[in-house]
């Protein structure tokens, strides 16, 4: 079932082109690579399908993006509304200077939650879905920038969970952490697929081999590739494809 | 040899710069101290509680600054109510909504030319547009401060705004906060020690102000409560400072105000302290 979908979708930053028409259909519950080597336009793409480029001055975007057949960047469109459907997580942990409990319930609280007893049991759900909870149920009250950075990241990620998102869009959220937090975070979002369709943006290959079900490769702002994860890394298509995959440019 | 010799001569300009260092900070706290000690030597020495609580009577030929003291305790008040939230809007207007660059660089511009301005004119504006409206009055001399204490706390609140990562209002987006929520929730405790570093400068500012008030709020030493206070006459403790040791030669009545002074601010900023610091907590319980 496809949930998400772009035609012809240009980005332009000022007067140089980030984007050159990206057609693209993306599956429910799926995990979705997007990589590619630096500038390729891959985070710009993903920032499309929340509108957090609406935030830049000089962006201007043409073409189609649906999200379940509606466009989203119709004049109609709720921006809050389509935020609270399709959730974020980013390159660098960015907890807010709160309690653990207050991160986790600020979406929540953000869409008009007030009950105590349903935040509690919001936050608990989405700090157990994320594999937080065991190592954080004592501290609730405590800072979270008292947290490692890989704790950090998937306090971000039960954040994003606790507005119950349909999709989740992930910015390298593993690049700027150890091995281990890594894996963590990695296990975490295979056993996420089941309810949610996830797009990754990622520079480490094997990341994309291990977790994802297709691939999309961006290159200057051209998709160059998009298939089956084990078909574009075995038998890729395009030479340009082939030579990133195999480390002899990016 | 050459290389020794160099090293020599570096280490001879790091003993020297070292020295220059020590020196300085030790000019500059001995100033300090200086300045202190000998205020509140010379002001505490014979000072009486009588003189702290009472009012001047010129049956008695006694001096007292209770009034002056009620004055400034209400000029620093009112003044703070008014600028605080007007100039943290202000900065938060410039540096969240504002989307014109050169009107924000014309604005900042103009504040930090507003700010270097001698506060005598500020008087001198306050009296023609305030006095000459409502009358010499508490009222008029805090809102001439008010306007002389705008650009600092504007300015001070914008770049303290400048320091709350971009990622954290990026992060509140993707919650799907609007723009108002975001900057209530994330942005404005993100910047909270910046207001409170404002708030003191604009107190210690408030205090010591004599130039601009002179004009404005008078030279009464009437004691009322706060708010027939705001639309009379009455002289804060610099102000009466200056009258009586410039135009009624009491030297030593100015030493035991300025110390009373020293002693104010003192708790003051104490207190500004403790109020934000009870804050910052509060948002982590």
């Amino acid at each position: 079932m496809e949930i998400i979908k772009t035609e012809d979708l240009r980005l332009y930053y000022g007067d140089f082109l980030a984007l050159k028409g990206i057609n693209i259909s993306i599956n429910d519950k799926e995990i979705t690579a997007l990589i590619g080597p630096s500038g390729c336009g891959k985070s710009t793409f993903l920032k499309i399908l929340n509108r957090m480029n609406d935030l830049v001055d000089s962006v201007k975007i043409t073409g189609d993006v649906y999200y379940n057949g509606k466009n989203i960047y119709d004049k109609k469109v709720d921006v809050c509304q389509l935020r609270r459907e399709v959730g974020m997580v980013f390159q660098k942990p960015n907890p807010f200077e709160m309690s653990i409990y207050d991160n986790v319930a600020y979406g929540p609280r953000t869409c008009g939650i007030k009950n105590r007893l349903k935040l509690d049991e919001i936050v608990e759900q989405s700090l157990k879905k994320a594999a937080l909870f065991d190592e954080v149920k004592d501290s609730l009250r405590k800072s979270a920038m008292a947290l490692s950075g890989g704790q950090q990241q998937r306090l971000c990620i039960a954040r994003a969970l606790a507005i119950q998102p349909k999709v989740l869009l992930m910015d390298e959220p593993t690049s700027a952490l150890d091995p281990i937090s890594t894996s963590k975070i990695e296990e975490l979002t295979l056993q996420l697929k089941k309810d949610y369709t996830i797009i990754i943006v990622t520079h480490n290959m094997q990341q994309a081999l291990r977790i994802s079900d297709k691939t999309a490769f961006f290159l200057l702002g051209d998709l160059i590739e998009y298939s089956d994860t084990e078909r574009m890394f075995t038998k890729p298509q395009d030479k340009r494809t082939e030579d990133y995959i195999t480390g002899r440019f990016g | 040899m050459g290389d020794n010799k160099l090293s020599r001569k570096k280490r001879l300009f790091t003993i020297i710069l070292k020295v220059l260092m020590v020196l300085s900070i030790l000019i500059t706290v001995a100033l300090i101290l200086w300045m202190i000690i000998f205020v509140l030597f010379k002001g505490l020495k014979d000072i009486s509680w009588h003189f702290i609580v009472s009012k001047p009577s010129y049956i008695n030929e006694s001096i007292g600054i209770w009034p002056n003291i009620v004055n400034t305790i209400y000029i620093v008040f009112t003044t703070i109510i008014v600028v605080i939230p007007a100039g943290t809007a202000a900065a938060i207007y410039l540096n969240e909504y504002g989307k014109n660059k050169k009107l924000i660089k014309i604005i900042e511009y103009a504040s930090e030319t507003l700010s270097a301005i001698p506060s005598i004119i500020y008087g001198l504006v306050g009296m023609l547009i305030f006095s000459n409206n409502i009358g010499t009055s508490i009222l008029a001399g805090c809102l001439t401060l008010v306007i002389m204490n705008l650009p600092t706390v504007m300015r001070t609140v914008q770049e303290s705004l400048k320091t709350v990562p971009n990622s954290y209002r990026e992060g509140a987006y993707a919650l799907s906060a609007g723009k108002f929520r975001m900057i209530t929730t994330v942005v404005i405790p993100g910047c909270i020690d910046g207001i409170v570093t404002s708030c003191i400068l604009a107190i210690g500012r408030i205090i010591s102000e004599s130039a601009a008030l002179i004009y404005t709020a008078g030279i009464s030493n009437a004691c009322k409560n706060y708010f027939s206070g705001l639309f009379s006459s009455g002289a804060s403790l610099t102000v009466a400072l200056y009258v009586y040791a410039k135009e009624q030669g009491e030297i030593q009545v100015g030493y035991q105000i300025a110390a009373i002074l020293m002693i104010l601010t003192f708790i003051i900023n104490i207190l500004t302290v403790k109020i934000a610091s009870k804050l910052k907590k509060r948002r982590l319980s």
